[in-house]
């Protein structure tokens, strides 16, 4: 079925753009950027059409690495899990492009951009039709290098060469642990292919398992900015709203959720590692909230609302809801690449302009903006039947069964999660303008794609039955019905969206009387929980000043330089030392050679004469 | 000549080449230490011959020969340098022909 073309018209997008883009006109570069994508997004369609996707259908290339016993192959797979991945990114990814155009319309650099959003696309093509972990991993540091490259797209600012760094420096800690669960599997099973080490799980041993468990949650907690790896998501709205979306809502990040489910027998068998994950899921998800709600970056809201809901997809993988946890991994594309490509709409209306302190009474100005921004809030919310209903509704359930207290907390974090969105909608497009600018609309090229996936919001959840779809590919789990708790988190839901109604709303002056009220509180949670603070604290600055002092001026000026510096030194001493032998003078030539001679003799004496 | 032991000429030569030595390290004049290369030389050939005769064998006298014709266009060319030097300068002092020096 010829796989490897879905990866590979992308990258031959980026390589044309990449290599002659500065020469072509606009036109041309959207004509290979978009076309790539969507001949990309076209060939998903035909390949899915003509497979049977009961059976994982497979690809090899060629054998990559062959050492002994060991072999890793370059391979392609697809399987119902690749095909939901596929077209979430394909889809997606094209509707994103297409929004591109319009959004970068004035920007410098624009062969640049698409460029790398094509090699994006690649990677992350890569990573989910791998049929092996190194594959796997080929995609995974290739969608981190896209990120590093887009979040710094703007390489004239410093903060976003910073966050730049920042994402990819904290994406070695995780990835760190992913090598480590790689080596660790090819240590224990003796290959990485996906069948083989899934069909040897069942009969290892638990505490190996638990290893390679909570290594790849260590990974994945990198790549889905999880606890206490997160940190750099948030800055990572440095780059273009678009990449935002792309990456940093819809597809890169979701790359952790994706292999933790991947793996699930592996972790099905490593209860421990799947308590962790849910865990951690669950804090992170309560945490961001807490911290979306003080936010008064349109991004950052939405940013700290993406780390919230990668805590939900973690938790749907932790209780062994692997399919709920894909099913909010979609539905959240949807809904999330929606919210930020309508803010990057509002942003590109205001000329720039983030704070939502700034901005308001925005709805009669750029109507179709609010209007479909509306629907992914609505999404987001968990309103039925709106598409986060369903995947959101599906991961407490399953926490529920697990767990009560997981399902408590998620759902209190369900009503924040309305309670921020919606503060921020109503932050934007209600009440008075405050900003100075004359807002405009954006032009259809933007509209049409946020149009798309404000259907998709409202109806992804109800059109797209993804449990029932993956059903045969991860265990079978009783998924109790439980209306109860559905009205609960619907009613947590919709509790937030009233809060937000009263404080932004209906009395704005109660929002700052409540933040009178609650300083304290107010200045943490505005401030992040200090938590860039305390990391630069511990374990930047100490590793800043350790290489500037320890490593730099001692071992790389004092050892390093000195012994090459020593060496060069050392022979232009000896060599001055030489340098008096040559006087020019012939008889002080003829006493050395003299005495040369008499040393010669003398030692062939010592030594016992020549034989 | 089969009364004189070998060790005679074999003393003779060592004492030719020592004082070839010392003329060459001593002397000023350049035309003398050219002449005391030349001893020395000779005192090469002849301990040359010497082995020769002593374990009769033609190799000895072939160098002999080797080294005058070496010697005959050594003095060529040395002869005509030091022609040469005492055209540009006042004397055949040797140390003061040292503009290789520094």
């Amino acid at each position: 079925m010829q796989l490897w073309l879905i990866p590979i018209l992308p990258l031959a997008g980026f390589l044309i753009n990449g290599l002659f883009g500065r020469r072509f006109s606009k036109g041309v570069v959207n004509a290979i950027a978009i076309g790539s994508v969507a001949l990309s997004f076209a060939w998903v369609l035909k390949t899915l059409l003509g497979l049977d996707l009961g059976q994982p259908y497979t690809e090899r290339y060629f054998t990559w690495i062959q050492s002994g016993a060991f072999s890793v192959n370059c391979e392609f797979t697809v399987d119902k899990l690749t095909a939901v991945m596929l077209l979430i990114v394909t889809g997606v990814g094209s509707l994103i492009h297409v929004y591109s155009v319009g959004y970068m319309a004035h920007e410098g650099g624009y062969y640049r951009f698409f460029a790398y959003m094509n090699l994006f696309m690649f990677f992350m093509l890569t990573l989910v039709l791998a049929a092996n972990y190194l594959v796997l991993f080929v995609g995974w540091e290739g969608v981190g290098l896209c990120s590093y490259l887009l979040i710094g797209f703007y390489f004239d600012k410093k903060t976003a060469t910073d966050a730049g760094n920042k994402a990819f420096i904290v994406n070695r800690i995780g990835d760190f642990g992913f090598s480590l669960a790689v080596f660790y599997i090819v240590k224990n099973f003796g290959s990485l292919d996906f069948k083989t080490v899934f069909a040897q799980a069942a009969g290892k041993p638990e505490a190996m398992l638990t290893i390679i468990g909570l290594l790849l949650m260590v990974g994945a907690c990198g790549k889905s900015a999880q606890l206490p790896l997160y940190v750099w998501l948030p800055d990572a709205m440095a780059g273009p709203t678009p990449v935002s979306a792309l990456i940093h809502a819809a597809t890169m990040v979701t790359a952790g959720v994706y292999m933790t489910a991947r793996s699930w027998p592996i972790l099905i068998h490593a209860p421990a590692a799947m308590d962790t994950i849910a865990v951690i899921g669950i804090a992170t998800a309560f945490f961001a909230a807490t911290i979306g709600l003080a936010q008064n970056d349109i991004k950052k809201v939405f940013a700290y609302s993406t780390v919230s809901q990668l805590g939900y997809m973690f938790v749907g993988v932790g209780c062994g809801a692997f399919s709920a946890g894909i099913y909010h991994l979609m539905t959240h594309a949807f809904f999330k690449a929606l919210l930020f490509l309508g803010s990057g709409s509002v942003i590109h209306a205001l000329s720039g302009e983030q704070d939502m302190r700034n901005m308001g009474g925005l709805r009669k100005k750029v109507p179709w903006t609010f209007l479909t921004m509306m629907c992914a809030a609505v999404a987001i919310a968990g309103i039925p039947p709106f598409a986060g209903f369903f995947s959101k509704d599906a991961i407490l359930l399953a926490a529920y069964a697990r767990s009560p207290w997981i399902y408590w907390v998620g759902t209190i974090t369900a009503g924040m999660t309305a309670f921020y969105v919606f503060r921020a909608m109503f932050l934007t497009f209600f009440g008075e303008y405050r900003g100075h600018g004359h807002p405009h609309e954006s032009s259809p090229v933007m509209l049409v794609p946020l149009a798309v996936l404000a259907l998709l919001s409202i109806g992804g959840g109800l059109l797209f039955p993804i449990p029932t779809f993956l059903a045969s590919v991860f265990p079978h789990r009783e998924a109790p019905e439980n209306s109860m708790l559905m009205a609960i988190s619907t009613l947590a839901g919709l509790t937030g969206i009233a809060i937000a109604w009263l404080m932004y709303v209906a009395k704005p002056a109660m929002a700052d009387s409540f933040v009178g009220g609650v300083k304290g509180l107010y200045t943490l949670v505005y401030n992040k929980y200090f938590v860039d603070e305390i990391y630069d604290a511990t374990v930047v600055k100490p590793i800043v000043n350790g290489s500037r002092e320890v490593l730099w001026k001692g071992v790389d000026a004092g050892i390093v330089d000195g012994a090459a510096n020593g060496v060069g030194a050392g022979a232009q001493d000896i060599g001055g030392l030489l340098r008096l032998l040559q006087s020019g003078d012939i008889r002080s030539y003829a006493t050395w050679v003299l005495l040369g001679s008499v040393v010669v003799i003398v030692a062939i004496e010592i030594s016992g004469g020549i034989r | 000549m089969g009364s004189v032991p070998i060790s005679w000429f074999l003393t003779l030569s060592a004492v030719l080449f020592v004082i070839g030595v010392a003329g060459f390290l001593f002397r000023r004049n350049i035309i003398t230490v050219f002449m005391s290369i030349e001893l020395m030389l000779n005192a090469v050939n002849l301990s040359f011959v010497t082995f020769a005769y002593q374990f009769k064998k033609v190799d000895g006298h072939l160098l002999a020969l080797f080294v005058m014709v070496v010697a005959a266009a050594e003095a060529a060319v040395g002869l005509a340098i030091i022609l040469t030097v005492f055209k540009r300068r006042p004397s055949l002092d040797i140390d003061e022909v040292n503009s290789m020096k520094n």
